[in-house]
């Protein structure tokens, strides 16, 4: 058979980058290989063919994109639509690699089956015959095959969305060879039709060419015969000056369903013509309480109640309509069993965390970085700095709160929810349902936030048991108020340095203890700065409250800390912030590139009005590098945040309007949290319960937000929906500083001006 | 028995006259565009138009809607199927990132211009603070109440590129 590939002239090239991008693809895009494979004449692709080909007429090109008989292209995605837009910028990459228009793309969510992503899924799709027997298929994935189906296996989901890794992972290592693949199958499907060399052939618009015999043919033409060729050996994906999509602002498939009330989010959904049952539940607001006892004498007598259930853990009013629901369930008097967290508050945790500071020391704990002696060095300090910051654990406050609809009935289950997870989320319902993971239906659907709160799907189990208990189809949604509660929260923590200038002012060592472990892991450390002795550590301590993923995870946190410092150590060395970090950044051309913009944005330096002040925070997370300028206005009763300037640098931006827009983004949640909002602890339960008390940003106190993109590697893509948020809460408290003079070690800012 | 007209469609509800607009519009009508976010009227997700007012819908009972006017985000387009101005601003400036909150958004946004057809940014903080998009698309919102007001040109995405 002839292989098209390899009449292309830069084939050694393109072959290495996508051996390349195969290695990063096994730990999160397992999808690709799955589906990728799952066309190999011989391969078992019926099943999946019966999944995601519903159309007659629609030909499985790969299961990473099919080509209708209309020659529309869908390309099947497997993360969740939670706000973020990488569905439609990862679509917009393979379209652009199969030389497709934006307009003939259509995105599917790829479906919660195990098939695109367990490990049983690669040794079914991929291990078998794929080596040594059809030597020719795939062997781009040789180096790693076995450990492929370890890293697949490891990850609770490669179907999962989270770690800012849509497009950076499964767009560059899996969208785009698919779609380059997809293309080359189908040229050389024309090719053999024809009767003419692949070399021959042009793609473009959906459309293979052959311009010498004035042929051409719209890819439906080929798509079922593409089917059958084998899979490329190493599709040729393009170079940034071939990119056509790529790097544009294509606009989103979604938005159009999201302006009209069509969207369809978990709690929207449900079975067609059943008669849907509403649930309202109530768990032990304190981690490791159950249910004691209930009184449910007037709620039973109330309109539409159906059932009240003592689930053990939780109780639940089933009712005609969920507002009856929740009105009876409010008036349930519940009584809960001891739990050992009963005690548990926010001043203790935090003198807990104190004492394990204090044990941990200057060089006592859990080493996450260690180079030359930051110790040592601190005695040849002209000058020595120490500081101690804190911030509060928070909620995630998702607008569409948890909720999911179970549907149990002959050994099966269905599930309609929004989760990140949706793996994880099935095997909950399982569970819950007393039936198989294989007999649990996930229903797609967008998601109303995600922010990390949909990782951790315990409610899919909640409403699958609910379900199973009743017999009904059942939306169970939590109340605000429910929501608040039973979060898993950011986590609280207080993080100490101690830093030393020598006599030019130049930073000579850094030592860093803080309490939180740190996901990711470079979170805390700061080797991007030109410092020569550095100790960064954490200390173990309890933790009475459920802990989970929040937007930039420890980033969030470390942000804060380690750019606040910073500008201690400027201040402290009489130098200007943007100066100081400069000098820091010697090595670092990217970073400095990306601190150079943000400065240029805001003008650093230019007068502002009296009351006035500028602060700068730099940092990299999820493999992108983002400054913020914040100005503040201190003249009123409370701080405004008036401007923030942004430069984000994320080696290429693939969709720069959504590259955008996830600054923004970033940028207000960091911000709401900054100014406003603590979840505290109080006898086991967490005190705040709704937007009164957890306080949102709003239209009228949004600052204006410009944002600057530098593409500064275009082959080593960063994340976007999480690297705007951790500059912003330190860029505005080191703008306090310089407009007040006020050091603001402790958030929320509100706090401070109470 | 309630007679309401839902998007200019007469409606007979028998419902307990307690309930909120909120879920009778979603659970009685299957009009699911109108979103639950706080329940309190804190958030603004459940905003539709009461005779024409922006109301919450999740704090206000069926009841207030007798022999009057409901309109919710199904119901703002022309007859014909044309979004409006409002609609079609929010998709030109890309403004909707999970989407939830923005029925409410645009609700709130309609509501205004219908009242202040060329609204100061003073304005649009009053008519707009109601409503929390924990997206932080408040830029955006703002920019597309402009577009639509016809006094600012789309461009959003050329001012990125």
């Amino acid at each position: 058979m002839s292989d098209p590939v390899s009449e292309k002239p830069e084939r050694s090239r393109a072959a290495k980058w996508t051996r390349r991008g195969f290695i990063g693809a096994g730990a999160i895009a397992g999808g690709a290989l799955v589906v990728g494979v799952a066309v190999r004449s011989g391969n078992p692709v019926g099943k999946l063919k019966g999944i995601v080909a519903q159309g007659e007429g629609e030909a499985l090109v790969n299961a990473w994109v099919k080509i209708g008989s209309d020659n529309l292209v869908t390309a099947i995605v497997p993360h969740c639509e939670m706000g973020q837009g990488a569905n439609s910028t990862i679509a917009q990459m393979l379209a652009d690699e199969m030389d497709v228009n934006w307009e003939n793309v259509r995105v599917m969510d790829a479906p919660a089956d195990g098939n695109y992503v367990s490990q049983h899924a690669v040794r079914t799709f991929v291990g078998p015959g794929t080596l040594p027997d059809r030597p020719n298929q795939v062997s781009f994935m040789e180096p790693t095959y076995d450990g492929l189906f370890t890293q697949i296996g490891k990850l609770a989901g490669a179907y999962i969305t989270g770690g800012s890794s849509s497009v950076r992972s499964t767009g560059q290592n899996g969208m785009r060879i698919a779609g380059a693949a997809a293309r080359e199958m189908l040229v050389a499907s024309a090719a053999k039709e024809w009767g003419v060399p692949a070399a021959e052939i042009t793609t473009q618009n959906a459309t293979v060419i052959h311009a010498a015999s004035g042929r051409s043919e719209p890819y439906s033409a080929f798509a079922a015969a593409a089917a059958e060729q084998d899979l490329p050996r190493a599709p040729r994906i393009k170079t940034v000056d071939e990119y056509k999509l790529m790097g544009t602002p294509a606009p989103r498939k979604d938005i159009p369903s999201k302006v009209d009330g069509t969207a369809i989010f978990g709690v929207d959904a449900g079975p067609e013509g059943e008669n849907l049952r509403y649930a309202a539940v109530k768990a032990s607001p304190v981690v490791g309480g159950a249910i004691a006892s209930m009184d449910a004498s007037a709620a039973k007598e109330m309109r539409g109640v159906l059932q009240i259930l003592n689930m053990g853990d939780f109780v639940a009013v089933v009712a005609d309509s969920y507002w009856q629901a929740q009105r009876a369930l409010n008036t349930i008097k519940i009584t809960y069993t001891e739990s050992e967290n009963d005690s548990a508050d926010t001043a203790t945790m935090f003198a807990g965390f104190t004492k394990a500071l204090d044990e941990a020391g200057d060089s006592g704990g859990n080493s996450k970085a260690d180079y030359g002696d930051a110790v040592g060095a601190l005695a040849d300090a002209v000058t020595k700095v120490e500081a101690e910051y804190k911030v509060p654990f928070l909620a995630h406050a998702t607008m569409e709160p948890m909720n999911c609809t179970a549907w149990v009935r002959d050994g099966k289950c269905d599930i309609w929810t929004g989760t990140q997870v949706p793996l994880m989320a099935r095997d909950g319902a399982a569970e819950g349902a007393g039936v198989s993971a294989d007999d649990v239906t996930m229903h797609s659907v967008l998601l109303g936030g995600g922010f990390g709160r949909r990782l951790t799907p315990e409610y899919t189990n909640q409403a699958a048991r609910l379900a199973k208990a009743t017999g009904y189809p059942i939306k169970m949604i939590w109340s605000r108020e429910e929501d608040t509660a039973q979060d898993f929260y950011r986590p609280a923590d207080i993080s100490r340095f101690t830093g030393g200038l020598d006599e030019n002012g130049k930073v000579i060592c850094w030592n860093n203890v803080h309490c939180t472990e740190d996901e990711p892991p470079e979170a805390p450390l700061v080797e991007f700065y030109d410092i020569a002795n550095v100790s960064v550590r954490n200390a173990e301590v309890e933790w009475p409250v459920r802990l989970g993923a929040w937007r930039s995870v420890a980033h969030s946190q470390h942000g804060f800390f380690v750019e606040s410092f910073v500008d201690e150590l400027a201040a402290a060395a009489g130098k200007d912030p943007v100066e100081f970090r400069r000098e820091l950044l010697k090595n670092s051309p990217r970073h400095l590139a990306v601190l150079n913009g943000a400065a240029e944005m805001a003008g650093w330096g230019s007068p502002l009005p009296e009351g006035h002040g500028r602060g700068i925070a730099l940092a990299r997370s999820f493999n992108s590098i983002v400054a913020e300028v914040a100005e503040v206005d201190m003249t009123g009763e409370t701080p405004k945040v008036t401007k923030v300037y942004c430069c984000v640098d994320a080696g290429f931006a693939m969709n720069p309007d959504g590259l955008k827009a996830q600054m923004e983004s970033g940028i207000i949640y960091g911000l709401t949290a900054a100014m406003y909002d603590e979840i505290t602890i109080k006898d086991g339960a967490v005190e705040q319960s709704n937007f009164h008390d957890y306080k949102m940003m709003r239209m009228d106190d949004a600052p204006d937000i410009a944002v600057q993109i530098i593409n500064g590697a275009p082959d080593n893509l960063g994340g976007a929906g999480e690297p705007g948020l951790p500059p912003a809460a330190p860029a505005v408290t080191n703008a306090i500083f310089a407009a007040t003079g006020q050091r603001i070690r402790e958030l929320p800012i509100s706090k401070h001006f109470a | 028995m309630l007679s309401i007209s839902v998007n200019g469609k007469p409606e007979e509800l028998d419902v307990d006259p307690a309930m909120p607009i909120l879920w009778a519009v979603r659970e009685q009508l299957g009009l699911t565009g109108t979103k639950f976010g706080c329940g309190i009227a804190q958030c603004g997700a459940c905003t539709v138009h009461l005779d024409g007012q922006p109301v919450r819908s999740c704090s206000t009972p069926i009841s207030a809607a007798d022999g009057k006017a409901i309109t919710t985000i199904e119901g703002i387009a022309e007859a014909d199927g044309t979004l409006s101005k409002v609609q079609q601003a929010w998709i030109s400036e890309q403004v909707p990132q999970c989407g939830y909150c923005q029925s409410g958004q645009i609700m709130s946004a309609t509501a205004l211009l219908k009242e202040t057809p060329n609204p100061t940014d003073e304005q649009i903080d009053a008519a707009m603070k109601g409503n929390v998009c924990r997206c932080g698309m408040y830029g955006r919102i703002r920019k597309a109440i402009k577009v639509a007001a016809g006094s600012e040109p789309s461009g959003s995405q050329e001012a990125s590129a």
